[in-house]
């Protein structure tokens, strides 16, 4: 018996108001507890695909699925709850005025009574190694405090899937290492988009080229990066 | 040269020299605590509350879920946008207020919701403008100052067609009109409260913000066309109004006519305001009770406050011979294209 | 280092632990008894004066901190001044301004001096209610307060971006400025130049913001906004708080009848 895909994209495409086609005719499926990278030049769809999967950007007749629930009408709400998206830039992310809010954020607008909501604050912070950051002020927070807490901001959902968008983006070394190990203790199903290749090696198995809006490959993480003639077809480069 | 109006230019050179600005201390349309009396303060909180409740009920309406990060996030840019000042000249610098590029860029209620925030948060953190004298902060600037500059805005673009320079006309004369309108209110709201008599506040407010008005009107027009350049869906929406939002232009410029009006009718017989102001500070009445009874003796040798009369009615009868034309002009305009 | 536009000054003081509905209530009634007084009743003003910098002391601000921050509306004064002049009693002196005299009365520099007292009263309070208190707290006490929640939900959003433009203004105008040095007030269409750029910049910020609206916009629906304001309760205020209420109510009434027994 095959496992039913936790997400699964089936020949997706879309177009911009504004006439852009950003994804043309992508399929994609991620099973429970896998890692998955999307990578791919500037333009190329990945913040595109990414918006589909919690239904920000919508798609018609049930070709984005999650948890075998088309991600579309009533079945929204329960998809966001599932699908914790992490947006590239966190000042997009941290809107409230206290890092407390921002985090009880998502539980208070699940509708979880009080008691509980507190707990997930705590746990989601203590996840993300800020303990004792819950008074703070979202503007006085370096770039990488502000990138966990807005992990932590996710993780108080209690999502299975984690999606990042350029997690690593913006941040010092010290940072970038931080944040790394930081995911690398996650367990639940992983998709980020990014250009930082070093990170899929070391945390990725599995990796998806995307260009133009179409997927050009989708396979191991150790062998795509080993086929140089594709990397640079798709504007890739391991440093 | 009546000496009204030079204890007014004093006053209002004085003021400009203060160190007036949004970096440097307080505005001088926001007016602090202590300067309005406790039930002019009320009255105007009342009527604030209503119109702003409505405000917020149509804002409700018509943008549903986007309404709470859209409009705050345009507050905070406006907020920040005030802190932007230029010199006009020498000693007077330009700054924006924002009412008039709000209502532009989001129609009337919403921006009425923005500036509220603005005028709100200004009033409440910063100590910009008083607590009790909030409601009729709120009145000046969001109320009065949107919807003036809305109701003008429209029935100038509506005027001025489809014009290359249409846009950035209609909104430097809008912005100005709704500053100097604004201002007239304070002004009016100081000598009803009995703080200044209205033969010196209105030639003063009107007198400094005429010159502010000017700055504003300046930025208002420069970020419309910029606006338009980088994103002409945001500038289209608010333009292509319905026809039932004719009754509110009309409103908006209407109010600017009662108050250009009203001022100088107060300005010329201050006494008159004086007296409601009297009656309702009992408390000082009952000390002063010959206050209402001799007039003139406020600035010896002014019996006649003609000057600073003659200057706002002309200025009043320019106002209603504007709108009497725009007006006009809107409606020959829609009859000839049905 | 304080942040120029958050007031917070975090202490360990009872007034910063006060409950913050009661402090805002403490507050506006203070304001609005300040500003019921009547004009000339200096004994009132004193010990209200007092009692604002006995506050400022138990929260630890300094004696000095309301004082000078208070100054920030001085400039309003003006508008004030014709009150000198213009009210009947007992004459002071003259003002002459060329061909005119203004004579100016005792009576009259009173008001004038009352309107400033208590404005300047009022704004300390005003001062001491945000120094003390969180801008999150004051938004719950507001919001308990029957602030409309979709206003105060725009204020603590407004709040929180406040601080990423202002900087934004800040950088854009260190831009300008540096462009425009060489540029002297005299040249021919300078103002509209400044203006043009000065309005450019705002259009900027604008657009910006409409298109950061759009982002938070997303980012709010991920976490599962739908349009309404869901925020968690305040408790019950305790028996203290309420003490606290009780007595800073009793002695505004007590300020306000002495101002107007003795004023």
């Amino acid at each position: 018996m095959e496992r039913a895909p936790l997400i699964e994209v089936n020949n997706l495409s879309f177009r911009y108001p504004d006439g852009q086609q950003a994804l043309n005719g992508v399929s994609l499926r991620v099973y429970e507890g896998e890692r998955v990278a999307i990578v791919g030049p500037n333009g190329a769809g990945k913040s595109t695909l990414i918006l589909h999967l919690n239904g920000i950007l919508a798609s018609e007749d049930g070709r984005v699925r999650v948890a075998g629930l088309p991600v579309a009408g009533e079945h929204v709400k329960r998809v966001r709850a599932l699908v914790g998206l992490v947006f590239q830039d966190p000042d997009d992310q941290l809107f409230s005025p206290t890092v407390f809010e921002d985090v009880a954020y998502g539980p208070l607008y699940m509708g979880l009574p009080e008691g509980e909501v507190r707990r997930r604050v705590s746990r989601a912070l203590a996840a993300v190694g800020m303990e004792g950051y819950a008074d703070r002020v979202p503007h006085r927070l370096s770039a990488g405090e502000k990138k966990r807490i807005a992990l932590a901001t996710v993780l108080a959902m209690e999502p299975s899937v984690l999606v990042l968008d350029e997690p690593t983006a913006g941040l010092d070394p010290r940072g970038r290492r931080m944040l790394i190990r930081l995911l690398g203790t996650m367990t639940q199903t992983m998709i980020v988009s990014t250009h930082d290749l070093l990170m899929v090696r070391d945390l990725f198995p599995r990796m998806v080229i995307l260009d133009r809006g179409r997927v050009v490959a989708d396979g191991p993480t150790a062998d795509l990066l080993r086929d140089q003639a594709l990397l640079e077809a798709h504007g890739l480069e391991l440093p | 040269m009546s000496g009204n109006a030079v204890v007014s230019s004093v006053l209002a050179l004085g003021r400009i020299a203060g160190g007036y600005g949004p970096s440097g201390g307080s505005q001088p349309m926001h007016i602090p605590d202590g300067f309005l009396s406790v039930p002019v303060s009320i009255l105007f909180w009342v009527v604030s509350i209503v119109v702003i409740g409505y405000a917020l009920r149509r804002v409700s309406r018509e943008l549903d879920e986007r309404k709470v990060p859209l409009l705050a996030v345009l507050a905070a840019v406006i907020f920040a946008g005030q802190m932007l000042n230029f010199t006009v000249t020498g000693g007077t610098s330009g700054h924006l207020l924002g009412a008039t590029l709000a209502a532009a860029l989001l129609g009337p209620w919403a921006a009425m919701v923005v500036m509220t925030a603005v005028v709100s948060i200004q009033a409440l953190l910063f100590q910009d403008g008083g607590i009790l004298v909030l409601g009729a902060n709120l009145f000046n600037m969001a109320i009065v100052g949107v919807l003036v500059g809305y109701g003008a805005y429209q029935l100038l673009l509506r005027a001025f067609g489809n014009r290359r320079w249409a846009l950035p006309v209609s909104g430097f004369v809008a912005a100005w009109l709704s500053i100097f309108v604004a201002a007239l209110s304070c002004a009016l709201q100081l000598a009803a409260s009995g703080t200044s008599p209205a033969n010196v506040s209105v030639p003063a407010m009107g007198g400094i913000h005429a010159l502010i008005g000017i700055g504003e009107g300046l930025i208002t027009a420069g970020a419309l066309v910029f606006v338009l350049a980088a994103r002409p869906d945001l500038v289209a929406p608010a333009a292509k109004a319905t026809a039932g939002q004719k009754a509110l232009w009309i409103g908006g410029v209407a109010l600017a006519v009662v108050l250009a009006v009203l001022s100088p009718l107060a300005s010329a017989y201050p006494d008159g305001l004086e007296w409601v102001a009297e009656q309702h500070g009992f408390l000082e009445a009952a000390r002063e009770p010959l206050y209402n009874i001799i007039p003139d003796y406020v600035f010896p040798g002014i019996a006649n406050e003609a000057v600073a009369t003659i200057v706002a009615g002309v200025l009043g009868a320019l106002v209603v011979a504007a709108a009497a034309y725009l007006v006009a002009q809107g409606v020959r305009r829609r009859a000839t294209q049905q | 280092m304080p942040d120029i536009l958050d007031p917070y000054r975090p202490r360990a003081s009872l007034l910063h632990r006060a409950d913050p509905r009661v402090k805002v209530v403490v507050a506006v009634a203070s304001i609005v008894v300040t500003a019921a007084l009547p004009l000339g009743a200096w004994p009132s003003y004193v010990l209200l004066l007092a009692a604002i910098l006995a506050l400022a002391v138990s929260a630890r601000l300094g004696v000095g901190f309301t004082l000078t921050r208070g100054l920030i509306a001085a400039p309003f004064a003006l508008a004030a001044l014709p009150l000198v002049f213009s009210t009947p009693g007992a004459p002071l002196g003259s003002l002459r301004l060329g061909p005119l005299a203004l004579d100016a009365t005792v009576p009259g520099l009173e008001r004038f001096l009352s309107v400033l007292a208590k404005s300047y009263l009022s704004v300390q309070f005003a001062i001491l209610l945000t120094a003390t208190t969180r801008f999150t707290e004051l938004l719950a006490a507001v919001r308990a307060l029957r602030v409309p929640r979709l206003l105060v939900a725009v204020f603590g959003l407004m709040w929180r971006y406040m601080f990423l433009f202002v900087h934004e203004v800040n950088r854009l105008r260190i831009a300008r400025d540096a462009r425009s040095a060489d540029i002297g007030p005299k040249s021919g269409g300078t103002l509209a130049w400044r203006a043009r750029v000065t309005g450019g910049m705002v259009g900027n910020l604008f657009v910006r913001g409409y298109e950061r609206s759009e982002r938070v916009y997303q980012a709010m629906l991920a976490r599962g906004y739908d349009g309404e304001v869901r925020t968690l309760p305040m408790g019950r205020l305790s028996a203290s708080q309420y003490g606290i209420l009780a007595g800073s109510m009793a002695i505004l009434a007590f300020l306000a009848v002495l101002g107007i027994l003795f004023g």
